[in-house]
Parts: structure tokens; sequence; C-alpha cells
């Protein structure tokens, strides 16, 4: 009978024990399968190496000429900030009582000024850039910061052999390193 | 009245300058008596109040809460023209308990609050997996569901303790970028089983709907911890503010990763180093380099009553009152001082004490009139405790811009008025 009763406590134990990863492990199953294209439609977000880059191409030029339209009210001339973020400037101001982190003085990579302009850019009309537009206006960004010359012309090859020059500024912090 | 009170309170005292223990609060009762004597001399009441001889107004079918209170409200705040990017805080000065009500739930956002329609929203789930799928809300609402009262904190709160000066503020307008819900939803990895995660998926990116589009990338880990995807807070479906009709998560974590309106999981091999993680939530060391990643909330705590822009009347018995969270689990002892952190006591923590919620904390003090420098200090369960202002800011500069966790001061001066300030 003691036995029985300490045999039983053991099996309760386990069962205990197993039942949180047995409901967890539970599921209805009732996720519809996306085709490829379904995915290729939603997923329009870029990796650090480029991952999923689109085709098309833009220039630092045309890139300009849409700044000038698009982006001027809310970011200043010259991406110097208006009511909203400063975009260029700011080299050497990280180590300041005064740190501006715009795109050039930050930014580690280039990939994520493409990705985050088609995704949210401009504020009151975002997605309405075609990809050539979103390359020209990364080109024009990274042409006010210094960091690519006049005659580049932006793709889904040149973008993710650019270099920002914070790309060595990071530390990953201890929780994922 | 008052030899009897310092008697009590020389065997109650747990800190100098009027910190008493609990018990203060039961053994008193001539200044209970005293007290409601006063307020009847004040002002009696009619035998039969107004609202007692007419009819009341019929049952709501959305409750609407007192018209007394109606100026307990979050603080909007935006720069024209992107009235979308700003965000509102909490009143934690005018609240008690450790629920915040869902129309007090501070907001954070990016580009406003998206309008959308349950019906068409999906939730598509693809990347390092063997089976991309597709849920709607209603499929998700027939998953197996957990419920957990957490907090939920934007890893900008309180950023206005990085300012050289003592900024003129509030409870709400420091520290109001924190609430807690019940949050009620399904847990990711089991959606993630179903599709089957590859080996070298070791981060997902959560994407949400909003017109931001706005995304973060989440370690695999945290993901099979306890991240879940919400459709309730506080029993009903969530407020278009926070996320409906579902939203990521993540508890303990920095409010960004918990994207609100999410559309897509994708499974990754590594973080895809999005605009949000990068040139935004990352912290500035005053070496000129940046910390990415730092996801969780440090140990900290708050008094809310008294605090900022609040007005004591008179000396006398008062219950200090306040909220203390970590994202490591649960908070395990707080301690107030009166006297700008010389000599503290243990304050008395309201259960339930929950893992990454927000514990309610209270201390009687018998204010006696004169200048006080109140402040709480948490400790959780792995040992941590809430640093200084002085102590964090030597460590990581004033540049750091997030995670700002240090204890604050609240100064009470002799004419009641209680604001920040540095001690």
């Amino acid at each position: 009978m003691f036995i029985h009763k300490v045999l039983m406590r053991k099996f309760l134990v386990l069962i205990l024990l197993l039942c949180p990863f047995a409901l967890a492990q539970e599921s209805p199953g009732l996720g519809v399968p996306a085709s490829p294209e379904e995915v290729a439609g939603w997923d329009i977000s870029i990796g650090p190496e480029g991952e999923n880059l689109p085709a098309g191409s833009g220039t630092v030029a045309q890139g300009a000429s849409i700044y000038a339209v698009q982006c001027f009210a809310c970011h200043g001339p010259n991406g110097e900030g208006a009511t909203n973020d400063r975009l260029a400037g700011g080299h050497g101001s990280l180590e300041t009582a005064n740190a501006r982190k715009t795109v050039g003085s930050y930014w580690p990579y280039a990939t994520t000024v493409f990705d985050y302009v088609r995704r949210a850019m401009p504020f009151q009309q975002p997605g309405s850039l075609n990809d050539g537009e979103v390359y020209a206006l990364t080109a024009y960004l990274l042409n006010i910061n210094g960091i690519v010359d006049e005659a580049t012309v932006l793709n889904a090859e040149t973008l993710p052999t650019i270099e920002m020059p914070n790309r060595d500024g990071f530390i990953w912090s201890s929780e994922v390193r | 009245m008052s030899d009897t009170d310092d008697s009590v309170d020389q065997i109650e005292a747990v800190a100098a300058n009027g910190l008493l223990h609990r018990r203060a609060f039961l053994k008193t009762g001539a200044l209970v008596t005293g007290g409601a004597t006063f307020l009847s001399a004040q002002a009696a009441p009619p035998e039969v109040d107004a609202w007692s001889t007419v009819p009341g107004r019929p049952p709501e079918a959305y409750g609407n809460r007192s018209d007394f209170e109606s100026d307990v409200l979050r603080t909007p705040g935006f720069s024209p023209p992107a009235l979308g990017a700003g965000a509102s805080r909490t009143p934690h000065g005018s609240l008690e308990g450790m629920i915040t009500p869902s129309a007090l739930h501070f907001e954070r956002h990016h580009n406003g609050i998206p309008n959308i329609d349950p019906d068409e929203h999906r939730l598509l789930i693809h990347g390092l997996v063997d089976r991309p799928l597709i849920f709607d809300l209603e499929t998700l609402s027939r998953y197996p569901l957990v419920s957990r009262i957490q907090f939920l904190e934007c890893s900008g709160n309180s950023r206005l303790l990085d300012a050289d000066q003592p900024v003129d503020g509030s409870a709400q307008s420091i520290h109001g970028l924190l609430s807690c819900s019940e949050w009620t939803g399904v847990p990711l990895s089991i959606l993630l089983d179903e599709a089957v995660i590859q080996t070298e998926g070791m981060w997902v990116l959560a994407e949400g709907a909003d017109s931001s589009l706005m995304t973060r990338s989440i370690p695999m880990s945290k993901v099979r911890d306890d991240a879940i995807i919400a459709l309730y807070q506080n029993g009903e479906r969530l407020r278009p503010g926070n996320g409906y009709p579902m939203r990521l998560f993540l508890p303990g974590w920095e409010g960004n990763t918990s994207v609100k309106w999410l559309r897509r999981i994708k499974v990754t091999e590594a973080p895809t180093m999005t605009r949000d993680e990068t040139s935004k939530y990352s912290d500035l060391r005053p070496d000129g380099s940046a910390q990415l990643f730092s996801f969780q909330m440090g140990v900290k705590s708050i008094i809310t009553s008294p605090s900022g822009q609040q007005t004591m009347r008179g000396p006398g018995l008062y219950q200090i009152s306040g909220l203390a969270w970590t994202g490591a689990g649960r908070i395990s002892r707080v301690e107030v001082s009166a006297d700008g952190g010389r000599s503290w006591g243990d304050a008395e923590l309201s259960g339930p004490v929950l893992s990454k919620a927000l514990t309610r904390f209270r201390m009687p003090w018998r204010w006696n009139g004169g200048p006080a420098l109140i402040q709480s200090r948490a400790y959780d369960e792995t040992g941590a405790v809430q640093p200084t202002r002085t102590a964090l800011i030597s460590q990581r500069g004033t540049q750091y811009n997030y995670h700002n966790h240090a204890i604050q001061t609240w100064q009470v001066s002799s004419n009641g008025e209680v604001s920040n300030v540095y001690s």
C-alpha cells in the first residue's frame, strides 16, 4: 500500500511535469498553406546582406529630385532635419554629449535605408514609391552623407557592397551573444 | 493626540522622517476617528442627497466612468505634420492597484493607429519553415489560449531622467510609458511548430500592419520561452491603439518588440537589422559605441502617490504607494526612503506578486510637514537591485536614451508641493 502511494505520487509528478509540454504541442492545425506567390507578395524585408532586394536601380540625381518633392518638408534641405529626423551629418558626434544620430553617422547597414524608406516613407503615403525611386532616394541619402559619389547607381548588386561609416560601432548585448 | 501618535510612531518606525510599519494603519484608530470628525464638522451632508431623490440612468451597453473622473486622461503627444508618430502616457498619479484600465494603457505609434477589419486581416508565417502558413483571427481564436497579467514598458520610458537638470514632471509625464494588463493569446511556438521550423531558424522578424509596417527581429529563444500572439486585453479584444486585432506580446521586454497589428512572422537565420533595432532602440554609450538587442527591462520602481505636481494637504498620516516591476521575473522586495536615500524601510508588497507584472507596494508615512525626499528602490528574484541615477549615468552616460531604470526622487516641500528632483 505504502509502495503504491509512493509510486502513484511519482507517476503524478511525472504527469504534471510532462503536461505543459504535451499541451504546448497540441494544435488544431488550422493554418492554411501559403503559396510561393503569396509569400513573395508579402515579403518585403531586406536583410543586411541584401537578401530579397528587388530589381530596379536609381541614381543620386534622381534621388535628389524625389527628395525635394517627397521628403524636404519633414527632413529639411540636404537632410538637415526639420519637424522630423535629421538624416545627414553628425559624423564624429557619437562620443560627445550632443550625439547626432543620422543615416551617415549612425546607421550600420545601407540595406536598412532601402528597407525602411520602401516600407514606411513618405510618411503621408507609405508604399507609394516604386523600387527604382527607393534605390534613387537611398543613393541620395548616402551621397549627402559623403558615403557614395554623385555618379553612383544603386541596385540589388551595388547596394549591399556599401560600407557604412559606423558599421563596426555596434556590439550585441549579452542577452543574445 | 500628537503625543500618543509620536509614541506609536517610535515603536512602528521603519526608517527616518516618518516611515512606519504597515501596522501603523491598523493601530491609529484614534487618528481615523479624528479625521471623520473633522470631515463632518467641515461639511455636514444633507439627510438625503439630491441623487437619492430621482431615478438614476438606465443600464449602459458599454460602461462609462463617472463624470467626476473625466480629468483622468492620457496625455497624447505628437509633432505635426506627423500626427501618427507619437505617444500617450498612463496617468499613474491617479491610478491604484496593478492593472491599467485598457482606455488608459500607454500608446506609442510610428504612423498612427490603423483601422483594421478583422475579417480581412491575415497573419503569414514563412521563411525558414517547411510549411508557410496563413492564419486569420477566427482560426487563431480556436487555438489553446493562455492568459497572463504582465507589464509593458517602452524602453524610452523615464528618459527624462537623463536630462542635466530635473524636469518639472509627474509620474505620468516621466514614467507614463508603462502599463499592465491581462493579455490573452496563442503561444507563438504552437504556430511555429505547425509551420515546422528549419534548424537554421534562430530568429524571427515580426512585422506590423500599420502604415509604417514596423519590424523587429526577435531571437527564437524568446519565442520558445513565453512569446504570445495576444488577442485580448483585460478580457476584451485588443484596443486599436494596442494592436487590434492581434499583436506580438513579449513579456518583460522593451515595448517596441511587442509588434502591434501583427501581420507577418518570418523565420530567419540572423536578425534582419531593421531601422527600429539599429538606428532606434539601440543604446549609445560614452565611447561612441552602441549596444544592439538589449531587450529585457531592468528592475525598477516608482512612487505614484504622492508624486510630481500633486499637493499634499497638510501634515498627518499618509500612504506612500507605488509600482515595482522587472523584466527578469518577480519583484522580491521594495524599500522606501523619506530622507533622500539615507535610511530605508521595507514596503508592503500588495499581492499577487506575479512574474513580469506590475507589483503594487505601499508604506504608511506620517508627514511632519517638513521637507522630505521620497524614493523607492526595487529588488528582484535574481538579486538585481534598482540603481541610483548617479550610478546609472556614471556607468553609461546620458546619451543612452533607453532602459532608464534609475531610482527617482520626489521632493515634498513644506507647502506640500511634490516635484521631481535629483538627490
